[in-house]
């Protein structure tokens, strides 16, 4: 005999995971939220035209800006991009497009996955051993390696769901009207997947700008201008907060930092969510 | 022309193998960096509890605990949040839903150091002055063995608090995929047998997607494991072992990023030893995420 249950527990359990259900999604963009408007509420007071243009100052003394460690930030950034961009794109040519090596396809695509899945401090470390240690001082430009470490495998695995979304006829008729291999890859697949390239570069870009344990580890931090960016500890946002909000006693220190982390959420924030906006692509297959 | 094709596709195999290079120069370089506590210590590094660069002793355990422990409770209240806000986003109007997905997305966009302020200024001191007092004074959770009467908003349950906010979005992102991927008949079919949503969500949705599910734990559980800015803010930095969730600890990454500018000598490679242990945990963690992913076409949050 088959047990009959009667619907109105049944019905209530249903009701009682569907509250649960909204109550959990009120939570998480309440919880975003509730940071972000911290952000702002305590960041916008420290908002004037010197905290842009003044660099920043050792500990008590006043008027400390940001100015240094925005360009510092710039520059590490782009560097980064620079240096990861454009192998990264080509790894991933390689994954999607060339597939005479299948298992070692698998295998680097097994390592990328890996690889972004690597708790940042490690890459820190990682580049303080195979940059600056041999060239034997912190610098922007190592910092700049090892957040191009922490972009390469995201932009590489990016690039390669892009371009296995064109469709192969495209290719064939590419190859059939007797372009070569390689202009058909860049001429015309990485064309149609441009819109999708660009936009997995910039959120990538704005992921790693906020980045900050790789860069204790490189970039270091300082009160000059960050204009040697080879050979010194360059100043960057990410320092500077951590610098500001933990290694002070002073409420004008904190504020500052606060500031700092308007500026650097604003900044993320933006980009990440223009990307979206401007790049947004119906999802593939439907 | 043939050689503009092959020279371009033995560079594009070039970089592709740079991942592959990253990945085993990342043992190797910090294995050598250690060596030199692996000689002195051997294995016994990894379960002695002393940390003192005075007298240049040095042991894993005490990181190793907290970085264990902050995970644990970050994916307890992670988890079930995650599952059940992947199962509104999933079940509300697509437009809503979207909106919804975008916005819990964007928690994963704010960058560590910013929980980590966050945390500093604002939860710790309601850790101190509402949560704690109440899980002990009304709840009487100081009977627990792991909950002590002594708190000061900082330590490891604050930790797991901020880092189960963080690790949220990727677990959601991966779940909502996995709903998504059932076959709308299989769930059709169970309403069309009198099953209640949930009744299908547990016995159907969940039954046909528990592999990608479990990938989306370990992408959160790695997640958890290797943070470190936010944790460093509000774990109190302790050396020792911690005796309960409301004690100052330390977790491996945030003893790297803590002692590392004023190490050197034998402790510095006590930091890198550690390196080596969060690296090998993270990479089984990835290996698993990878390996029960697999099958599911499920992204994994990031870059979305």
């Amino acid at each position: 005999m088959t047990k009959t249950r009667s619907i109105l527990p049944r019905k209530l359990k249903d009701l009682a995971i569907r509250l649960f259900s909204g109550a959990a999604v009120m939570i998480a963009v309440g919880m975003m939220l509730w940071i972000i408007f911290t952000v702002v509420h305590y960041g916008y007071k420290a908002m004037s035209v010197s905290f842009f243009t003044n660099p920043s100052r050792p500990y008590g003394i006043a008027n400390g800006g940001i100015a240094n460690a925005l360009l510092g930030t710039v520059f590490i950034t782009l560097g980064a991009a620079i240096i990861a961009v454009p192998p990264a794109i080509c790894a991933g040519i390689y994954l999607s497009e060339y597939k005479d090596h299948k298992k070692l396809v698998n295998i680097l695509r097994f390592s990328a996955n890996v690889m972004m899945g690597l708790p940042s401090v490690l890459v820190g470390l990682f580049t303080y051993i195979i940059i600056v240690i041999p060239s034997g001082n912190f610098s922007g430009f190592s910092a700049s390696i090892a957040l191009g470490i922490i972009m390469f495998p995201v932009i590489m695995r990016t690039t390669e769901d892009m371009l296995a979304m064109v469709p192969y006829a495209l290719r064939e008729s590419a190859l059939a009207l007797g372009m070569t291999r390689t202009r058909t890859t860049l001429r015309i697949v990485c064309l149609s997947a441009k819109k999708g390239l660009i936009t997995g570069v910039l959120l990538s870009l704005s992921r790693v700008s906020g980045e900050t344990a790789p860069l204790l580890f490189t970039a270091m931090f300082a009160d000059s201008w960050p204009f040697d960016f080879f050979s010194s500890p360059t100043a960057n946002m990410p320092v500077l907060i951590t610098e500001y909000a933990t290694n002070s006693p002073f409420a004008a220190m904190h504020q500052a930092g606060w500031g700092a982390a308007l500026v650097v959420t604003a900044l993320v924030l933006i980009v990440n969510l223009s990307t979206r906006i401007i790049f947004r692509e119906k999802k593939h297959g439907h | 022309m043939f050689k503009v094709d092959t020279a371009f596709k033995w560079l594009c195999l070039g970089c592709a193998g740079i991942i592959g290079v990253l990945m085993m120069g990342f043992f190797i370089q910090l294995f050598m960096s250690s060596m030199e506590i692996w000689n002195e210590f051997g294995l016994g590094f990894i379960v002695s509890s002393e940390w003192n660069p005075v007298t240049n002793k040095y042991g894993a355990l005490p990181s190793i605990i907290g970085t264990l422990s902050t995970t644990v409770i970050a994916l307890i209240i992670a988890l079930p949040l995650a599952f059940c806000a992947a199962l509104f986003i999933v079940d509300a109007r697509p437009q809503m839903g979207n909106i919804l997905g975008q916005a819990v997305d964007l928690l994963a966009a704010i960058p560590s150091v910013i929980y980590g302020m966050w945390g500093l200024f604002v939860l710790a001191p309601i850790m101190q002055d509402y949560i704690q007092p109440f899980m002990v004074d009304k709840l009487r959770m100081d009977k627990l063995p792991w909950v002590s009467d002594e708190f000061n908003g900082f330590g490891i349950l604050t930790a797991g608090l901020i880092l189960s906010i963080m690790i949220l979005p990727y677990i959601c992102a991966i779940m909502r995929d996995v709903f998504q991927m059932t076959p709308a008949m299989l769930k059709e079919s169970a309403y069309g047998a009198g099953c209640t949503r949930w009744e299908t969500t547990k016995d159907i949705v969940l039954k046909y997607g528990i592999r990608g599910i479990l990938g989306g734990v370990f992408v959160g559980l790695g997640r958890a494991l290797g943070e470190t800015m936010a944790v460093l803010f509000v774990i109190g930095n302790m050396m020792g072992m911690p005796d309960n969730i409301f004690s100052g600890a330390t977790t491996i990454s945030a003893t790297l990023a803590g002692n590392f500018p004023e190490a050197d000598g034998m402790q510095r490679s006590a930091l890198f030893a550690l390196g080596l242990i969060l690296l090998a945990m993270s990479f089984a963690i990835q290996v698993f995420a990878q390996y029960y992913l697999h099958a599911t076409s499920a992204k994994r949050g990031e870059a979305r």
